[in-house]
């Protein structure tokens, strides 16, 4: 479903030397697999997930997603695509703040091209426990309830594919377990493939696939 | 969710700098519509003014003179000419080409105790049975009419009619009795004084600001009548039926002067208009002059009014740049703690061009309900101060009556704002979704 192949990417520094971020010869992901993805500060992990959802290009190689190759795609067309297949989750929940708990999960749907869902949209928030917080705007709600709502967003369009960058490193101990809970009995039920960036070991046990970055990524090796 | 719907969202997340801005585009529309919507009234009633006769007949002098004189009763009345003149249109050479003529005397003015200086105007009762001032949107001539009382008598010297302001103005009512003044001073010499018998109702016109007298009775003030000559023939008394008991009687021919005569051709004679011009501007006796009121007034307007419009328009055409700045410098200002949420956007799938859609969108809707408001308010004003201004100068301001020019603020508007709006949604165009995310590595 995921797969990802010789993908480079490097920064140029203020003294106009390239400073490689990634190298990945090899890393693919199953249909509905889900997988933890662990590193350093600093080691590429978000430029990875950022590549992915083709937020960032990549310099070299292919990032198929769902049989597609993302890096191939002309930037509008990829934007589609995003806005269809990936779902993403934040680390500091990135919600609108002019807009309802609804309409932050609707906006997820406007840019797919196909008519915004509302009742999906309502009975998604529903499940993440916020069916009475549907017209409260992010201000008025608490983290873990914003990071409830990013959820609901991200699964809106149905995608193929979560990446979630860090979901819970916001979030205090008490509600990092039920964000957790949300992200995999969502996946599971719809069958999307999620990759999961995290810190926290509590986290990552509970996964049968941790991948380190390291590991995955030649560039990280040498810096 | 619709572009407008994302769009009018960020402008309530930000509705103080949103009404503010939205605050000043209203203000230069009202300020357009004010400017649009007076010249239109004002050149409206410059054209009312002059309707209704063909030409004004007057002695040697500037035709603006003649025309600020005897139609809206402005500046210094011109030297008179023969009584004998007016009669040539009555029953002499150019009767036949005559349908009416009306005598004008001017020279006396009426000065209330608050310094307030009304004309008064001598004339005969055909000035408002017969003229006609002006004409409705359905095209129909509009005739005097009177709020109270009724028409002066061709037969009773000295009785009055007064227009609504004049009337408003001076608190003279129907029975009451006033003094003309000498002169265009508040110090001339009172004269014998005449009873109001009619107060008008409002025309609109300069006549709303004017006493109106008999001629009969204007004639034989004092200081009206020319010296009598000591040669001239006797001429047979003037008989006047229905006299009330006591009146003098009425000035000899010879001694007469009128100002003006107000002429109205013939319609029957397709030449009269080219008649009376021609015999009176070119015939033998070039004692006076015939010029029509209709072009002069478009004259004064082309002259005097289109140009002064034209500043006042580009004044305010100014106005809504500044505010369609205040726009862009709203919008433009909000970009840097907005590229979050743009970024956001984006990397929910939303396009570059999407993004950019949303921001002109929201530059278009704060000019178009600016716009709107100001709309709004320009003839919310006019709607407050029309009773204010007709009760003070007779003009009837028909506030929610629109200008065609108006009809195109609103795409006009549109283009303004989609201008205005391209560089902040340039901005949003090249929002970098990774950096401003915080994806550094």
């Amino acid at each position: 479903m995921l797969v990802l192949e010789n993908v480079r990417k490097a920064y140029i520094e203020p003294s106009g030397e390239p400073l490689p971020i990634l190298d990945v010869e090899r890393f693919e992901i199953a249909a509905g697999e889900q997988v933890v993805l662990r590193g350093r500060s600093g080691c590429g992990k978000t430029t990875l997930l950022n590549c992915i959802a083709g937020l960032t290009t990549a310099d070299s190689g292919t990032i198929m997603v769902n049989g597609r190759d993302v890096t191939k795609l002309p930037e509008a067309t990829r934007d589609r695509f995003r806005a269809t297949y990936i779902g993403f989750v934040f680390q500091t929940f990135n919600l609108l703040p002019a807009f309802t708990a609804l309409e932050n999960v609707m906006l997820g749907m406007t840019f797919t091209g196909s008519k915004p869902d509302a009742v999906r949209a309502a009975q998604l928030l529903t499940d993440v426990g916020l069916g009475h917080r549907l017209t409260h705007k992010p201000r008025a709600l608490s983290v873990g309830e914003q990071q409830r709502v990013a959820v609901a967003r991200a699964l809106a369009n149905r995608p193929v594919l979560l990446l979630a960058d860090e979901p819970t490193a916001n979030v205090d101990p008490a509600h990092q377990q039920h964000i957790i809970d949300l992200l995999r009995s969502a996946c599971e039920q719809e069958n999307i493939a999620m990759l999961l960036v995290t810190h926290s070991p509590e986290v990552s046990q509970q996964f049968s696939r941790v991948e380190e970055l390291e590991r995955v990524n030649r560039a990280a090796r040498v810096a | 969710m619709s572009y407008f719907k994302i769009a009018w969202r960020n402008m309530q997340e930000r509705a103080l700098a949103s009404s503010l801005t939205g605050l000043s585009m209203a203000l230069g529309v009202a300020l357009m519509v004010l400017v649009l919507v007076i010249h239109e009234v004002v050149v409206a009633q410059l054209s009312n003014d002059a309707q209704g006769y063909n030409f004004i007949v007057a002695g040697k002098g500037s035709p603006y003179e003649i025309v600020l004189t005897t139609v809206f009763h402005v500046g210094k009345p011109l030297y008179p000419i023969p009584w004998k003149y007016y009669q040539k249109f009555v029953d002499g050479e150019f009767a036949p080409y005559t349908d009416l003529a009306v005598p004008i005397c001017l020279g006396d003015s009426y000065p209330t105790e608050d310094g307030q200086l009304f004309r008064v105007v001598g004339t005969t009762p055909d000035m408002f049975n017969e003229l006609s001032y002006g004409a409705d949107s359905q095209g129909n001539e509009k005739r005097y009419e009177f709020s109270s009382g009724r028409n002066f008598r061709q037969s009773h010297f000295f009785e009055a009619v007064i227009g609504s302001v004049a009337a408003n103005r001076t608190g003279l009512k129907v029975g009451d009795r006033f003094q003309p003044s000498h002169g265009i001073s508040a110090e001339g010499k009172k004269h014998d004084d005449f009873e109001v018998v009619g107060i008008l109702a409002p025309t609109g016109t300069a006549n709303d600001r004017a006493l109106f007298v008999n001629v009969e009775g204007f004639l034989l003030l004092d200081g009206h009548a020319r010296a009598a000559k000591t040669d001239a023939v006797a001429e047979p008394p003037i008989v006047v039926a229905d006299a009330p008991p006591g009146q003098p009687a009425p000035l000899p021919i010879s001694q007469r002067e009128v100002t003006s005569i107000l002429v109205r051709c013939n319609p029957e004679e397709m030449m009269a208009p080219m008649q009376i011009d021609m015999g009176v501007n070119k015939g033998d006796d070039l004692t006076a002059q015939a010029v029509a009121p209709v072009s002069v007034v478009e004259r004064l307007q082309a002259s005097f009014l289109a140009p002064m419009r034209l500043i006042l328009l580009v004044l305010t055409v100014m106005i809504v740049i500044v505010a369609g700045i205040s726009i862009l410098v709203s919008i433009y200002n909000s970009m840097s703690e907005r590229s979050h949420d743009i970024a956001v956007m984006r990397a929910l799938g939303a396009s570059r061009n999407a993004v950019m859609v949303v921001i002109l969108v929201e530059s278009i809707l704060l000019s178009i309900l600016g716009g709107l408001a100001g709309l709004v308010l320009g003839h919310g004003v006019l709607a407050l101060a029309s009773p204010v201004v007709e009760y003070y100068t007779g003009v009837t301001v028909r506030a929610w009556s629109f200008t065609w020019q108006e009809t195109l603020l609103v795409p006009g508007l549109v283009a303004f704002a989609a201008v205005v709006g391209f560089l902040p949604a340039l901005s949003a165009y090249r929002t970098d979704v990774a950096k401003t995310l915080g994806g550094a590595r």
